[in-house]
């Protein structure tokens, strides 16, 4: 396990803003005053990471840990501000939060499905504990992960989504995180639990937006946890503004027999980080994990992803793929461990990344620890530019250079977007890729 | 229509093309043929604009216009189609996507409307079946996965959609079986005609069979070392290249 070198007075702002946090929680339940005071105990010994640490080698948060970001005030967004953030065509149950906090007016957490259930962290602290209770205080290990210890002690409300057992959740369910523009730095901190019972199906999708160029920071954990039999299909949609730092960290806890099947998309952020961590702690179990990402200017987006095989007969697939433009640094970190009881297990990771200009840049590390013998696992990676062979045969046809590498971008990312089942997600997808790929290309040399 | 003189190319500093004289008249097909390293795909590359290969010397004009100040797609828009001896493969994107995109970019330089996926469909229903193409390729991405000859008749197929002013076939018929070869040539055939040019560069006779040039070229050493009628090509299936290098070699 890799040491954590403390930055204790980087921390200095953060530990105030815990202390502040505490003073100002007390009417909170003792069991979760007791989370967040381990959790700020743990953030504390751990600090903010450095360059140092083995798992942010890449990745310099040092503006992070600088800038003295204060809590997000309260702002209002017009709703038809906010519904730039939705996925058109999608009816379904939505929860907004601006700053970090829940936005009602924005929000219609009303569901058709009866045994699933969208609320509020707040609300469910107050009324309905479990199973918050049980995710925020059994078995949390921060360690190697400050920036969820930090969340824990910090965050102000988020998303509690429950689905029974033998119950589908027919239609997807939306939570938007926004942030505005603020006079001084500001930081939040959303927590969302999705907790799928046995026999279960739900659809979750997941934007990260800001208004306007935003810069502040945003600290983001979701815990998702899939029962026995359940599916999940989650795709978490990173779209904050090139000046934003975001920090934000999915764990799935994949049952017997139960499958989720994640996208991850990420097109935002002057620094982003996302780390995505599937335990498949049971027999049978199958995830997938997919990413797609772009970057341009001066931006670094950075996916670290850490696939848990623990038990037999388990799947993992994984793509990450990544368009970088300008001088963007794009980093990928996919771990595969295979525990030693985890026979036949089946794990595929592929990461691929297109780099559209001389001065981009890719990072990108596989990881496969395997303790079992009669598995199977591959990996491959490649980083390439873009195929001058088909752009010429495109122009010999008369699409010019510009629609021509327009083309051959689209196809290398929708590789990953056609693998989303929902199709106005998917198209959703695509047109905020085609949105971005102008300024992206613009960057280029031509040849 | 064309007329290319002196041409000389490189291409990795090594001279390629080392003064090549040809003009194509309106309505004529002409046979470049050669043995390999000649320099055949060599002037076809130059003359759609392949940027790997720099042009040293010459000029080629094409309907009164500098043919190599202008890009690849401008050339394309102005009437010249390539069909590829290796047509590439593109996975992501869609056949029929591609093919309305290129025929809507020479549509609109042309001044006339684009034409939508509709439309699209109908007026390529006809081409299909003349070069024998299943529509189902039209939902695959271009060129990938697809069979030697189904690249090959994809080129022409793209061809006889787009209609060019001046078809260079580079080796269209290398890799091809005789059907194919036949079914191929029909489509080069079907789109002859008083306005429409053709340079076939081909290592072997066999394809002139079908596709009958009137004027035959032989390149070799980046020259043109000998110029006729279809005969030429006769009689370069009897001999081989061998002859000419002999002959064509300065005393």
């Amino acid at each position: 396990m890799a040491t954590l070198t403390a930055s204790p007075t980087a921390a200095g702002h953060y530990a105030a803003a815990i202390e502040r946090a505490e003073r100002d929680r007390l009417h909170e339940p003792a069991w979760l005053r007791g989370a967040r005071r381990s959790a700020a105990e743990a953030f504390g010994r751990m600090g903010v990471p450095t360059v140092r640490d083995e798992e942010w080698r890449a990745t310099n948060v040092a503006p992070i840990a600088d800038t003295p970001f204060v809590p997000a005030p309260p702002a209002s967004v017009p709703a038809e501000e906010a519904a730039r953030f939705l996925v058109p065509g999608l009816a379904g149950p939505r929860l907004v939060f601006v700053n970090g906090r829940y936005a009602a007016e924005l929000s219609a957490p009303g569901v058709r499905s009866a045994g699933v259930a969208v609320s509020t962290i707040a609300d469910a602290i107050e009324h309905a504990p479990e199973p918050l209770e049980s995710c925020l205080t059994r078995h949390r290990d921060y360690a190697g992960h400050p920036f969820a210890a930090l969340n824990t002690a910090l965050f102000d409300d988020g998303a509690l989504v429950t689905v029974a057992d033998n119950t589908v959740a027919d239609e997807p369910i939306q939570l938007v995180f926004l942030s505005t523009v603020t006079s001084a730095p500001a930081m939040s901190a959303p927590r969302v639990l999705v907790w799928l019972g046995r026999n279960s199906h739900a659809t979750l999708i997941e934007t990260f937006g800001s208004l306007g160029p935003a810069s502040g920071f945003t600290n983001a954990v979701t815990d998702v946890v899939v029962g026995e039999g359940s599916v999940l299909d989650h795709c978490r949609v990173q779209r904050e503004s090139e000046s934003a730092f975001h920090v934000g960290r999915t764990e799935f806890r994949l049952g017997r027999s139960s499958r989720s099947s994640s996208h991850a998309v990420a097109l935002g952020g002057r620094i982003a980080r996302h780390d995505a961590l599937a335990v498949l702690g049971d027999e049978g179990a199958s995830c997938t994990l997919n990413g797609l990402y772009l970057a341009g200017g001066r931006q670094l987006i950075d996916n670290h992803t850490e696939i848990d095989h623990a038990r037999p007969h388990g799947t993992s697939h994984e793509l990450y793929k990544g368009i970088l433009g300008g001088r963007a640094r794009g980093v990928f970190n996919g771990r595969i461990r295979v525990r030693p009881d985890a026979q036949k297990t089946d794990a595929k990771q592929t990461n691929k990344a297109l780099l559209l200009s001389d001065e981009a840049q890719i990072n990108s590390k596989p990881q496969l620890e395997i303790f079992a013998n009669d598995v199977r696992c591959t990996h491959g990676a490649t980083v390439g530019q873009l195929n001058q062979d088909a752009l010429f045969y495109l122009r010999t046809r008369g699409i010019g250079l510009d629609d021509a590498r327009s083309l051959l971008v689209t196809a290398f990312a929708a590789d990953v977007t056609s693998r989303v089942g929902l199709e106005p997600l998917r198209a959703e997808l695509d047109r905020l890729l085609a949105a971005r790929l102008p300024g992206l290309l613009a960057g280029e040399v031509r040849r | 229509m064309l007329e290319i003189k002196n041409l000389r190319a490189s291409v990795g500093g090594k001279e390629i093309l080392k003064g090549i004289d040809l003009a194509v008249g309106r309505g004529e097909v002409h046979a470049v043929m050669g043995p390999n390293g000649s320099g055949k795909s060599t002037l076809a590359g130059v003359l759609a604009g392949r940027h790997e290969y720099e042009v040293t010397g010459g000029s080629v004009t094409y309907d009164g216009r500098d043919l190599l100040d202008l890009d690849p797609e401008e050339r394309a828009r102005a009437g010249v189609f390539l069909a590829f001896q290796y047509p590439v493969e593109i996975p992501g994107v869609n056949n029929a996507y591609f093919l309305r995109a290129a025929l809507n970019a020479i549509r609109k330089h042309r001044g006339e409307p684009e034409i939508d996926a509709m439309g699209f469909m109908a007026l390529i229903r006809d081409k299909l079946s003349l070069l024998g193409m299943d529509q189902a390729l039209m939902n695959r991405p271009v060129n990938d996965g697809f069979s030697g000859g189904e690249k090959k008749r994809n080129e022409i197929f793209q061809m006889a959609v787009l209609e060019p002013k001046l078809a260079i076939l580079d080796e269209t018929d290398s890799g091809l079986d005789i059907d194919a070869l036949k079914v191929v040539a029909g489509g080069v055939n079907a789109l002859r005609g008083p306005d429409r040019s053709a340079i076939v560069v081909t290592h072997y006779q066999r394809l002139l069979d079908y596709i009958v040039p009137d004027f035959v070229h032989v390149l070799s050493g980046g020259r043109i070392v000998r110029s006729g009628g279809k005969d030429l090509a006769l009689e370069l299936e009897d001999r081989g290249y061998g002859w000419l290098d002999t002959e064509a070699r300065p005393a």
